[in-house]
């Protein structure tokens, strides 16, 4: 498939219309259908999809391993840590009214970087297993 | 024409932002082409889990694993859930599919079953059948609007996004407002079963004893690449483990 040109141009063409829809499912999960879950997939695989025709190592230079491996656990903190900053201004675990004087920005915010913490713990879950299985095959 | 009305129908309905504020009611499923696309599709996805638990071969398996996601994907999409379909288009279709040959890449292609007895198996399976199937006698019929689901929170959610006091995509205010400790949880979920993974598969493998020292100059991506090709994978994987 590395030798493949049809394959190799139509992915150059194609990746980064992937990644650019990625980050719009991403922004505007609060007004269409999408979110941080399904953002995050579609940009892992727009990353698999790099690996699988130009090779795991060239993937690996765009996308670390160890970047891929520290992302985990990164959303997961984000996530969690919106909660806490949340119940330091006073509001219940995860209640995102404290963030912005009107109401309904302040859980667009609020909204927003949960998602991207959704997001991120994805996107890196996914590479990983994907640089797993690869590392595994050799 | 089916199949354009299967695939052209769901986009058209999708208008973002609307449909994911638009309730469907149960009379407005039952109104012909609806109902029709859907049966069609349930049954496809029956005849595609027959050929999945006949087929022999683990990559023609693998590629009905993914026929099965988009068929699921579009009949979420034909139920307005456009969120769930979008994931399992991506999850069920893609990422998955990428996974399951990178694993048969690691066990070979072929299954060999192994004579035995099918009795208690097959006592089992329509055992436990019979128990979900008892089980939704007590569900709710399908659609139906005073469900209790449908009467306890959602109403508030529904107001709350339709006065503009959350944003106008219900699904992602549930999710990750209204519901977002239950979306930690799930993030966790990830976090944890990426790790298990990892913990399984990944690290440094430890070399065998009179292992050669230059791996292996096939990888995943090279199996898989072929795989699609339509070259024989089993033949490779077998060539490898002989050598």
């Amino acid at each position: 498939m590395r030798n493949d040109l049809i394959l190799r141009v139509g992915t150059k063409l194609i990746l980064p219309f992937i990644l650019l829809f990625a980050l719009y499912v991403q922004m505007h999960g609060d007004y269409g259908p999408g979110g941080g879950f399904q953002a995050g997939v579609i940009g892992a695989g727009s990353i698999i999809l790099y690996a699988l025709i130009f090779g795991t190592e060239k993937a690996k230079d765009v996308v670390p391993q160890r970047v891929v491996e520290k992302m985990i656990p990164l959303g997961v903190l984000l996530y969690a840590g919106t909660g806490v900053v949340s119940m330091l201004q006073g509001n219940n675990y995860l209640n995102y009214t404290g963030f912005h004087p009107d109401f309904l920005h302040a859980h667009e915010w609020g909204i927003l970087i949960v998602e991207l913490g959704v997001l991120i713990t994805v996107a890196g879950t996914m590479m990983a297993l994907f640089y797993a299985f690869a590392e595994r095959g050799r | 024409m089916t199949l354009l009305s299967v695939f052209v129908l769901p986009f058209l309905a999708a208008d973002p932002g609307a449909a994911a504020v638009q309730v469907r009611s149960a009379e407005s499923l039952d109104t012909g082409l609806d109902l029709f696309i859907l049966s069609l599709m349930l049954t496809l996805l029956a005849a595609v889990t027959v050929a999945i638990v006949r087929n022999r071969n683990m990559f023609g398996v693998v590629i009905l694993f993914g026929v099965y996601s988009f068929l699921m994907a579009s009949v979420m999409m034909t139920l307005d859930a456009v969120d769930v379909a979008m994931t399992e288009a991506a999850v069920g279709a893609g990422i998955s599919t990428v996974l399951f040959l990178a694993t048969l890449h690691l066990t070979g292609s072929m299954e060999y079953p192994q004579p035995r007895n099918v009795l208690l198996p097959l006592f089992v399976s329509i055992g436990v059948g019979g128990a979900l199937v008892y089980g939704t006698f007590y569900l709710p019929a399908f659609g139906i609007a005073d469900a209790p689901m449908h009467v306890h929170t959602a109403p508030r959610f529904i107001e709350m996004s339709k006065d503009h006091q959350m944003p106008p995509n219900m699904v992602t205010a549930v999710l990750a407002d209204f519901r977002a400790f239950d979306t930690l949880g799930e993030t966790a979920v990830i976090f944890t079963g990426g790790l298990a993974v990892l913990m399984l598969l990944g690290g440094r493998r430890k070399k065998l004893q009179g292992e050669p020292d230059e791996p292996a100059p096939n990888d995943a991506v090279n199996i898989t690449a072929s795989g699609v090709n339509g070259e024989s994978l089993s033949g490779k994987v077998q060539g490898r483990t002989e050598a």
